[in-house]
């Protein structure tokens, strides 16, 4: 089965640039690049949710990963003072291992799309069928049942965030260090002529 | 849904909501109480709101399923939370005199310890890869973090980014096994998977999905192959955080495990099988061999997990009610035995030295204590699986239920196995009984003392209350098939 | 898939345009302008000195603490997204498991402010 017309065009640029940004991500000498190939990984991917009718996830990946954990992937990049072109060298050791594992995944995923094309396990029905986009939105279609329906997933999603909430600040945290001098907006507000200037007189030769 | 349905779930899950609930006051508590008193408060109530949900769910027995049928609360449920409650609240407890000596007295600890159970009570209760999926990860972010919680020692903070980072592959790998499962039957809810496999013939992409979920799965309970995290983890952690590992989550863990298999894959127990067999083998002979060479009493008992979690396997791998009756009875017996042996790495305490941790320390500990020294013999005996002791019952039920289910060879190779494995609990029995006495340690505290006592009498008397447990835990593996 | 991309046809027209354009504007200079290479252009210059040290420095912890602070209410937008767009069909019910999604991140939020996470020191 091969995809033709203008969606498939689209399609083999999306994947094409993404795979070979993800090849960029590995291979790039400097890690500011890798970080910012990533970005252009995540860019194409979402552009490859959005053809395939996931609007929103493709929206959220733009928000959420560009947005902000590759800004998190540069600070930690920028953080960890590491001297990466000589742990550069030390990988390429490990490419046999890799080169071996991706083979296995590959062939697996073979094997999977393998078994579809032979008809067998056909997914039977499911729960919620995605609705036609041009009748409701699939960012609606999301809403219309992510808090209601599905309200206990939504709740423990809520959890897990105010867990990662604590644990961020229990493991990076740092008491503030004494004899740090704030401002105290209030008080400054507060201040009267009265409090602040003392007038004396002061005696001629004598200082105070 | 509707507001009825959403009040009878809740209702249902009212442990669950409680304990939700009760994380996000005691937050409020612990963030607003005066500094120096906040962790004594919020520990001292964490403990009680535990006990509170543990005597709830033992005295109310709310049954059903809830939320659409993501949640399930059934005997099944019940005999492992109330496990995982054990656990948590005899952990916390052991960690009140340790967290003020070693200065990691903050006051999330206790509440990550509240939110993880409920992650556990989450998982044990879940009906869906969906919500399976959602308590797992709740479960394991707030484990990632209290391993890591004494974050100024690099040995912790290096056993919180191991298990990070290889509790992210494995979570990888479990979801890439959902997708696939839900590719190929079209449903998460459990039952919903079941009735789709009847009839039709399963496909291979629905066997890799099923191999990638019990990789994940397997990873949780620390089962070889996946078991490399558990040593490092157990060294590295603080030593009550390492005991709240041994404990509650391997509960949930198996829990779910038990279930998925038997719920969702019921009906192809040929197809799981294989793999149940192959890691249970694997965890026995790995269990057994590599704890001989240890010296690290911590890294030991990770070694000594390792192998009880095969042992516990073979009950299920027998695939049978007796053989999940035996995952039951066995897990029971670990937690006792698991949270016992804590209570003594945790008194393994010198004036002068802080927390030992090496197995050379206990020499003499006979002459020095010889009450604390019995109680912790009959542990190692029971560990190492000698009757008439608990440890001894626990691995008569999971191999009675392998032989009955004609899976000889497995059986076999266990009681090899734990025969190996006795070895190492014997080394430490002849270290502490007949090694030349080193300089005493402090007295251990009272909650300390008390744990020891209560898990030696368990240990002990286990052959006089067995009967009533087997049968709960009968009653309990009756409501998955 | 095909209509997906037709309904996404005037930002796909407006982003060639776009690169035509950016790229007319990279090439050109390579084509007209004058060229004078030297690796005395490209060195680093600081006060007449060679350069002290790498430019690269150790960022402090606190910037990750609020990047990933940042991410969690990133998380929390997302959800509202939905909601805001199915708002009128989903009635009562929405609006209150929404409410209740949001009083778990305000209590994360005002552990966070009492903590002083979110003042610099």
């Amino acid at each position: 089965m091969l995809l033709t017309g203008l969606g498939a065009a689209f399609f083999y640029l999306f994947a094409f640039v993404a795979i070979a940004s993800a090849v960029m991500v590995i291979s790039a000498r400097n890690p500011v690049h890798s970080v910012l190939y990533l970005i252009l990984t995540f860019f194409n991917a979402a552009a490859l949710f959005i053809l395939t009718g996931a609007e929103f996830l493709g929206m959220i990946l733009l928000v959420v990963y560009i947005g902000a954990v590759a800004v998190l992937f540069l600070f930690v990049v920028m953080m960890l003072d590491v001297d990466f072109a000589s742990m550069k060298r030390g990988a390429l050791d490990y490419a046999p291992i890799g080169a071996m594992v991706g083979i296995v995944l590959a062939s697996e995923l073979l094997i999977v799309l393998g078994a579809q094309f032979i008809g067998v396990g056909q997914p039977g029905s499911v729960a919620s069928p995605t609705p036609d986009p041009l009748t409701r939105t699939n960012t609606a279609a999301l809403g219309d049942i992510i808090y209601t329906d599905y309200i206990f997933f939504f709740q423990i999603a809520g959890m897990v965030l105010l867990v990662a909430m604590i644990g961020a600040i229990v493991l990076t945290l740092r008491p503030t260090r004494p004899g740090v001098k704030r401002q105290n907006m209030g008080k400054q507000v507060a201040r009267k002529v009265e409090d602040s200037i003392d007038v004396v007189d002061v005696e001629t030769g004598k200082g105070l | 849904m509707t507001v009825v349905e959403l009040t009878q779930s809740l209702n249902i899950a009212a442990p669950e909501l409680a304990l939700a609930v009760g994380s996000m006051v005691l937050l409020m508590i612990g963030v607003f109480a005066p500094k120096d008193s906040a962790n004594s408060t919020v520990t001292g109530l964490a403990v009680a709101l535990l006990i509170g949900v543990l005597g709830w769910m033992v005295f109310f027995d709310e049954q059903g399923t809830a939320f659409g049928g993501a949640f399930v609360q059934d005997a099944f449920a019940y005999f492992f939370k109330i496990l995982t409650l054990v656990g948590s609240i005899v952990a916390l407890v052991m960690s009140v005199g340790f967290a003020r000596e070693e200065k990691f007295d903050r006051f999330e600890f206790p509440i990550l310890i509240i939110l993880a159970t409920l992650g556990m009570m989450l998982m044990i209760s879940a009906t869906s890869l969906l919500s399976l999926y959602m308590a797992l990860e709740l479960q394991s972010l707030a484990l990632y973090v209290i391993a890591a919680i004494n974050r100024d020692s690099a040995r912790s903070t290096e056993a919180g980014l191991k298990y990070f980072v290889l509790g992210a592959l494995s979570s990888g790998m479990m979801l890439y096994g959902i997708s696939l499962v839900y590719g190929f039957t079209g449903h998460v809810g459990f039952t919903e998977i079941a009735a789709a496999l009847t009839g039709q013939e399963r496909s291979v992409g629905l066997l890799f999905g099923l191999a990638f979920l019990l990789t994940g799965l397997a990873f949780k309970i620390s089962a070889v192959p996946f078991h490399m995290w558990t040593p490092d983890v157990y060294e590295g952690a603080p030593t009550p955080v390492t005991a709240f590992f041994a404990a509650a989550p391997k509960m949930a863990a198996m829990a779910m495990l038990v279930r998925v298999v038997t719920d969702a894959f019921g009906t192809v127990t040929g197809d799981w099988q294989q793999i149940i067999i192959f890691i249970s083998i694997a965890s026995m002979a790995l269990g057994a061999v590599a704890a001989i060479g240890q010296n690290n009493i911590k890294r030991l008992m990770a070694y000594s997990s390792i192998g009880h979690m095969g042992y516990a396997l073979v009950g299920l791998a027998a695939g049978t009610v007796a053989g999940v009756q035996g995952v039951l009875v066995y897990m029971a017996i670990y937690l006792a035995m698991t949270l016992g042996t804590f209570a003594f790495i945790l008194a393994m305490r010198r004036k002068d030295e802080g927390n030992v941790e090496s197995i050379n320390d206990l020499a003499g500990y006979a002459q020095n204590n010889p009450l604390q020294a019995t109680v912790l013999t009959i542990l190692m005996f029971s560990l190492a699986g000698i009757p008439p002791l608990a440890g001894f019952w626990g691995k008569w039920y999971v191999f009675l239920a392998a032989v009955e289910a004609g899976l000889y060879p497995l059986a076999i190779i266990g009681v090899v196995a734990s025969v190996v494995g006795a070895f190492y609990y014997l080394r430490i029995i002849k270290i502490m009984w007949f090694d030349e006495p080193e300089s005493k340690f402090v007295s251990a505290a009272g909650e300390l003392r008390l744990v020891m006592g209560l898990s030696g009498i368990f240990v002990v008397g286990f052959i006089v209350f067995g009967g009533p447990i087997a049968a709960y835990a009968e009653n309990a593996a009756k409501a998955l098939f | 898939m095909d209509a997906v991309v037709a309904s996404y046809l005037p930002i796909i027209i407006f982003l060639v345009v776009c690169i035509g354009i950016a790229a007319a504007l990279l090439i050109a200079p390579f084509l007209v302008a004058y060229r004078n290479p030297d690796p005395e252009k490209l060195s680093a210059y600081e006060c007449g000195f060679n350069a002290f040290d790498d430019a690269r420095m150790k960022f402090d912890v606190r910037f990750y603490l609020v990047a990933i602070l940042f991410i969690i209410f990133d998380l929390e937008v997302a959800f509202l997204f939905p909601w805001a767009v199915s708002f009128g069909e989903m009635g009562m019910f929405g609006f209150w498991s929404m409410m209740v999604f949001l009083g778990i991140l305000t209590i994360g939020f005002i552990y966070e402010w009492k903590k002083g996470a979110l003042e610099w020191d």
